[in-house]
């Protein structure tokens, strides 16, 4: 029953997956896209000429954990070219980090102990700032291109896929944002004790930053003036990782032991790990109708 | 067992239904707030430490305890909608959405004015005020998505998952929020517990409570049937009720 | 009754301000609310009756012109007719 809508959808989009494919030549997708999308193709042709399930069941069981890496390896691997592609995109996020960051000097005063005080909520609200500002790029391209559809019709789980596609944002965005920390905790006099407690938060934090976002990403990619709307609507699922990954911070200055903070914002990775990828399945399937 | 439900899936029949509900709902509600608010103004004696301020209790909690239960009544009407493709779930979503944000904003407003005489000033970052303030954000972040789209359906959808993701996380922004408060206390003067509350506070409170509810049907009940009427303005049923009631 | 005059309820024992404004603010937002959804119903309900009356004058005016058409094919097949007999 599904099989049979399955390919009935994908008998309809062929024709614009055509399309695609052929744009793909030119600049925006990279080559094992184009692969994954002959692949698929090929795949969709069998199903839809021959209708049979076992085609696909004998494809699927043959190699399953083969093929899930290697969908997830393919992903990964396209969207990390495409963003080595437009550097700027990796950069812009991290200048505006820092900028930020600067900026609050300047506004409340160059006390140390003020600006010890302050040191983790200002670095942790300016990361959520410069993940938020770089959660656009997540889907917004390959929406417009057509090939976040063509990824969708794939035979592969899409859960997998979107684990992919964040997996790609969280090294472009979140991993540059870790490395610049400690700088910008020199630069606002954070305690010396707490400089593993940042790097451990931000190395829990930023992940789930990614993921909650992609969410957020994913129902606003259909709408023409999304910027802001996005940031309504994700800004308050990251209070309790800010709440949580601060107070670490803080404790952290302290001399205390904060691992149960640690703790908790391991679980809500884990958490949104394994349940953000549906909700941002569900989403693009919306989004993209 | 579930099949006395099935009619109430066409929109016919549920819009008669609101039709029906909407007389004895409005009747009820006016009647158990009138009750519930005089008392409270008039009967109910002064709270012996809060003086006569103690009467904001009245509206304050009714109104906060409903703002959260609207916005679970809300993801449970997002998640049958998602489940079993009730496309009514969607409209009646749509319509808890703008009632659960004017609540949320009243226990706000009443809890501003209720802090500045017992606290000295009209905000104080409490656990509970802060989560309710978090709760009105991601109530407008619902009702933003619902007017960001064009078609209703996907907007309906699109709101539906938001509210689910957002479902999940209340209980974890609640807890981290009275976490985070109880680590950041000192300044807090008085915890407004209720140990045992006299019989005489009790009774108005429950009416007001009643009354309160019976005032959100009576809105979701409007919205609902609104929602219904906008959603299938081409069906002949619509039709055929417009000739008689437009002018 | 806890008040034992009219001014002394307004008052509610200095709390007057606090307690009116919140029971004020609550009053207006809900019965803006109300009002709001009220009046949207006939709204929308204007609005149908609008679409449906546009709809039924486009149907009449396509029906109007296919008889017009019909008419002048009518005309013209006479006129033919005539043409050959005249001819």
């Amino acid at each position: 029953m599904t099989l049979k809508a399955n390919a009935e959808q994908a008998t309809k989009h062929s024709v614009t997956k055509h399309t695609t494919i052929k744009s793909s030549s030119t600049e925006s997708l990279s080559a094992e896209s184009v692969i994954m999308g002959k692949v698929s193709i090929e795949h969709i042709s069998l199903e839809s000429s021959t209708l049979k399930s076992t085609t696909l069941e004998s494809h699927t069981q043959s190699s399953p954990q083969l093929s899930y890496r290697h969908a997830f390896m393919l992903v990964l691997k396209r969207d990390l070219t495409i963003a080595m592609r437009h550097k700027d995109d990796i950069i812009n996020p991290l200048l505006f980090f820092v900028i930020v960051v600067t900026l609050f000097p300047l506004g409340i005063g160059p006390e140390a102990q003020t600006l010890s005080r302050i040191a983790p909520g200002i670095i942790w609200v300016a990361a959520l700032l410069a993940t938020l500002l770089s959660l656009d790029r997540l889907f917004k391209s390959d929406h417009l291109d057509g090939s976040l559809e063509q990824m969708l019709l794939s035979p592969h789980p899409i859960f997998i896929l979107v684990l992919a596609k964040i997996f790609a944002h969280w090294l472009i965005t979140g991993l540059p944002l870790i490395l610049i920390a400690p700088l910008l905790a020199v630069l606002l006099h954070l305690d010396e004790r707490s400089y593993t407690a940042l790097l451990l938060t931000l190395l829990l934090g930023t992940p789930v930053l990614s993921l909650l976002g992609a969410v957020g990403v994913a129902l606003t990619v259909g709408i023409k003036k999304g910027g802001v709307l996005l940031s309504l609507l994700v800004l308050p699922l990251y209070i309790p990782v800010l709440i949580f990954a601060t107070s670490a911070i803080d404790t952290a200055a302290l001399g205390l032991p904060y691992s149960g903070q640690l703790a908790i914002i391991a679980a809500l990775f884990f958490g949104s790990l394994t349940l953000a990828p549906f909700a941002v399945g569900a989403a693009l399937k919306v989004s993209t109708n | 067992m579930w099949k006395w439900l099935h009619p109430y899936a066409n929109p016919e029949v549920s819009y008669h239904l609101t039709n029906k509900l909407l007389p004895w709902f409005s009747g009820l509600a006016a009647v158990f707030l009138t009750i519930g608010l005089v008392w409270a103004l008039l009967f109910a004696p002064a709270d012996y430490q809060q003086g006569d301020s103690f009467r904001i209790f009245y509206v304050h909690v009714p109104a906060a305890s409903l703002s959260m239960g609207i916005y679970f009544a809300m993801a449970i009407a997002a998640f049958s909608s998602l489940v079993w493709q009730l496309k009514l779930a969607d409209a009646s979503a749509a319509a808890i959405a703008p009632v659960g944000a004017a609540f949320t904003a009243i226990a706000l407003i009443t809890g501003a004015a209720w802090g500045k005489p017992m606290w000295g000033t009209w905000w104080i970052w409490d656990a509970r005020l802060t989560s309710e303030l978090i709760l009105l954000f991601l109530y407008l972040g619902v009702i933003a998505l619902h007017n960001a789209f064009e078609d209703k359906n996907l907007a309906g959808k699109a709101a539906g998952i938001l509210t689910l993701v957002g479902v999940i996380n209340i209980p974890i922004i609640k807890y981290s929020v009275d976490w985070w408060n109880t680590l950041h206390q000192g300044s807090t003067v008085s915890k407004l517990g209720k140990p045992s509350m006299s019989l005489d506070m009790l009774w108005p409170f429950i009416f007001s409570f009643i009354g309160f509810s019976f005032l959100v049907g009576v809105i979701i009940c409007l919205r609902f049937r609104n929602e219904i009427l906008a959603r299938n303005s081409i069906r002949p049923w619509v039709r055929e009720l417009v000739k008689n009631k437009a002018c | 009754m806890q008040f034992n005059s009219f001014s002394d309820f307004i008052n509610m024992g200095g709390y007057g301000f606090y307690v009116w404004l919140s029971f004020g603010v609550s009053a207006l937002i809900l019965s803006l609310l109300l009002i709001s959804s009220k009046r949207g119903h006939q709204q929308i309900i204007n609005q149908i009756a609008k679409r449906k009356q546009r709809e039924d004058k486009l149907r009449e005016a396509k029906a109007l012109r296919k008889k017009h058409n019909e008419k002048n094919e009518e005309a013209k097949k006479a006129n033919a007719a005539l043409n050959e007999v005249t001819e």
